[in-house]
């Protein structure tokens, strides 16, 4: 059984359709990245995905290992093991990054049946992946994303996924806005999670990451439809040629 | 907000109220209305000093000739059909042995309520460093850790305690800060008032455990009318916590309390309030009208006032705790959180009057509206022209749960003095989707998200609560936005 299989995935936001038929399958230990052009539905697919409850779905199914994902609920989608890293981290003032991940990471555990981890066991796991990500321990007691730069939000969106260990991963546009030391660094955070057990999804605009992070598949989206599916190489091509071509192949695009 | 967030936000603010039940006990209750004669009554009842009656005779008049030429006031951004004062019995007291020798001689019922409350007084006394002096209606019906407190001089006891046993400093501090001519309700409360409590902490004195008082209202149609009075002597400092839940009621009650508070040379006065009382159901029936005085003088050089109030409940608050900085030096704070949920109002803020030089105060005021509720926050700011070098910070903020509620603000500044600092800050938000959906992404439910975001909100002010109140605190908040989330 797949971990992830989309079945022609519709869905809209008002009256404009943006997804119109995207057909994606995902395995445990795989990394697949999904390119595209600013507006062809990458971070919608994203975030329909997480069950952002702003979109409709207007057709098609998601199964998530094995279950409807789209009838579940976005805290239920989490706790079942999906993980959306954020293009846009948003700020909560007041509420420390320590406790924040704390509480993410017993909700996950409650919903499981596990019991919940106090403060003294959840330190020391939380130090040692924020080795990892080479941040400073001075962030786990500011409020959680505020006043931290773009690159520290990213790195923290890395730390979260690394805390909370997902089955599915999907990265949404993590690299935007990092300058080279600090996408290595994430891209680095990011290959330590890869394992047999888990599947990342890179959803991103650029190629850069992908010298990093090495995915198994590339799918280009163009037009809420995915038009072409291939190896590392296919990035490397569109780096090369752009996604002008590809907008021709989405008129008459049959799923990938 | 999404449908699904709203659903979950109207289930939250539909929880009923916890603390609602009825005690039934026997009952000593003034008939209905107010004349001079109530006025002896509840005097009398009390054995009080003749000082004692004048004041309230005085107190009484002028409140009439308020009453006779309609000056309740009205200013406040609150509305209420107009009170049948007339209506109310001023005098209500548990029936019970007099001179209680320990807490086995309480009626077994209060004892209970108390315990529904979380408050089990029997065991208060091994809780260390809490005193509770307990206000069942309108008499106090048990003290505990008086002895220690003895030990080093602070007298803490209910306030016809301390008629009786310390009339000199009664005399000499009541209505000082308050006087009856202050206010429509503050008048009404010097007539009638029928006990509170009563702090002295003398020169010097650290006092060794945080003072506590949980009042609250029993009887049916009982107006209740407290009056407290906290004294600190030069260079001593107490920490005072009032906390307050009543049980369901139709109509709605009355509570008008005074707060005096007076700092001498060097000391330090803390007044955490966490105030829970009935809000009425989720249609706006029923709840209480908190109307009260509250206001603190640092009458010499040095002193400190803090005030730091979390209000949950009643069905209308309108309160400006306030300070007035007279010596020299003297600092100022208040620090608020507001919550108005289904049909509460809320009208609350503070005055901060600065008179000495070199006097600082903070303001800062939380306000959260959720289903109809509207809050609003009035503070006034005032440097009088010998206030040379003051200093004053507001911040005040308004977060937004729903629609249809409503955030007011209404900050008056008023600068005597060119050498005064004054700084403000205002904001008005709402709980975005986005951190919703950040939070439910992490795996919390709706309703823990919104109290995250809630309590992040609000944790300026919590970190000024006593460490074991912040966390009651933060549970009452959850509580009572239960229901109103989005």
């Amino acid at each position: 059984m797949s971990l992830l299989e989309i079945k022609n995935l519709r869905a809209r936001v008002d009256d404009r359709e943006i997804l119109k038929g995207v057909n994606l399958t995902l395995n445990a230990g795989e990394v697949h990245s999904i390119m595209g052009p600013n507006g062809s539905g990458k971070s919608t697919l994203a975030q329909v995905l997480a069950r952002r409850e702003s979109y409709e779905i207007t057709g098609g199914e998601v199964l998530f290992n094995g279950r409807d994902l789209l009838a579940m609920k976005p805290e239920e989608a989490a706790c079942e093991g999906l993980f959306l890293a954020f293009q846009y981290p948003v700020e909560i003032p007041g509420i420390s990054n320590a406790y924040f991940l704390r509480s993410a990471l017993n909700a996950i555990r409650k919903y499981r049946g596990l019991d919940e981890m106090d403060a003294m066991d959840f330190l020391p796991k939380l130090r040692e992946k924020l080795k990892l990500l080479d941040m400073d321990d001075k962030l786990l007691n500011r409020s959680v994303n505020e006043a931290f730069s773009g690159g520290e939000k990213k790195r923290n969106e890395i730390l979260q996924m690394a805390v909370l260990e997902p089955k599915l991963a999907i990265l949404d546009e993590t690299d935007s806005g990092l300058d080279i030391d600090a996408l290595r660094i994430v891209a680095n955070g990011v290959n330590a999670m890869r394992s047999p057990e888990r599947a990342i999804l890179v959803v991103t605009h650029y190629q850069r990451l992908l010298n990093y992070i090495v995915p198994d598949r590339v799918h280009v989206l163009v037009d809420g439809r995915i038009v072409r599916s291939g190896g590392p190489e296919l990035a490397l091509e569109l780096e090369n040629k752009g996604y002008g071509e590809m907008d021709g192949a989405a008129r008459g695009a049959s799923p990938a | 907000m999404s449908s699904n967030t709203d659903a979950t936000i109207r289930e939250l603010a539909q929880q009923e109220y916890k603390w609602g039940f009825v005690t039934e006990i026997g009952e000593d209750r003034a008939p209905k209305g107010l004349t001079e004669n109530t006025i002896r009554l509840i005097s009398t009842k009390k054995s009080e000093p003749e000082f004692m009656l004048e004041w309230r005779l005085k107190a009484f008049r002028y409140w009439d000739s308020l009453e006779k030429a309609q000056a309740e006031p009205k200013w406040a951004n609150i509305k209420y059909p107009p009170i049948d004062y007339q209506a109310i019995s001023y005098y209500s007291a548990p029936k019970q042995k007099p001179n209680l020798k320990s807490l086995d001689e309480l009626d077994p019922e209060i004892l209970r309520t108390y315990e529904k409350l979380g408050i089990p007084l029997a065991e208060q006394k091994m809780l260390a460093g809490v005193a509770v002096d307990a206000v069942f209606d309108s008499v106090s019906v048990a003290t505990t850790f008086k002895e220690k407190l003895a030990e080093v001089g602070v007298i803490f006891c209910s306030f016809s305690e301390a008629v009786k046993n310390h009339p000199e400093l009664v005399k000499k501090y009541l209505g000082s800060v308050v006087p009856y001519t202050d206010n429509f309700f503050a008048a009404l409360n010097a007539a009638v008032f029928s006990d509170g409590s009563f702090v002295y902490v003398p020169k010097g004195v650290r006092c060794p455990m945080e003072l506590s008082t949980y009042f609250r209202i029993n009887a049916a149609e009982t107006g209740q009318f407290e009056r407290t009075l906290i004294v600190a002597d030069e260079g001593a400092s107490v920490s005072y916590l009032e906390g307050c839940t009543a049980p369901i009621r139709d109509e709605n009650q009355l509570h008008a309390a005074v707060v005096e508070l007076i700092a001498l040379d060097n000391a330090q006065i803390k007044y955490s309030t966490v105030q829970n009382w009935y809000p009425g159901d989720k249609n706006g029936k029923g709840g209480i009208y908190n109307f009260v005085t509250k206001r603190g003088a640092c009458r010499g050089k040095n002193s400190k006032i803090s005030w730091t109030q979390v209000e949950t409940g009643s069905a209308i608050t309108w309160k400006y705790p306030s300070c007035i900085l007279q010596g020299d030096d003297s600092v100022g704070e208040f620090y608020s959180v507001a919550l108005t949920n289904n049909y509460q109002q809320a009208d609350t803020g503070t005055k901060m009057i600065h008179i000495g030089k070199n006097t600082r105060s903070t303001i800062v005021s939380k306000g959260i509206s959720a289903g109809h509720g509207q809050n609003t926050y009035r503070g006034q700011v005032k440097i009088m022209k010998e206030a040379a070098g003051s200093r004053n910070y507001t911040q005040c903020d308004s977060l937004l749960i729903g629609d249809k509620c409503g955030a007011h603000t209404f900050p008056y500044i008023e600068v005597k003095n060119s050498t005064a600092r004054m700084e403000h800050e205002a904001s008005t938000s709402k709980i975005g989707e986005d951190q919703m959906f950040y939070l439910r992404q992490r795996g919390l439910k709706t309703e823990d998200a919104v109290s995250m975001i809630v309590n992040g909100f609000c944790k300026r002010v919590f970190k000024e609560l006593p460490m074991e109140f912040a966390v009651e605190a933060q549970k009452l908040l959850s509580v009572s936005l239960e229901g109103s989330v989005g």
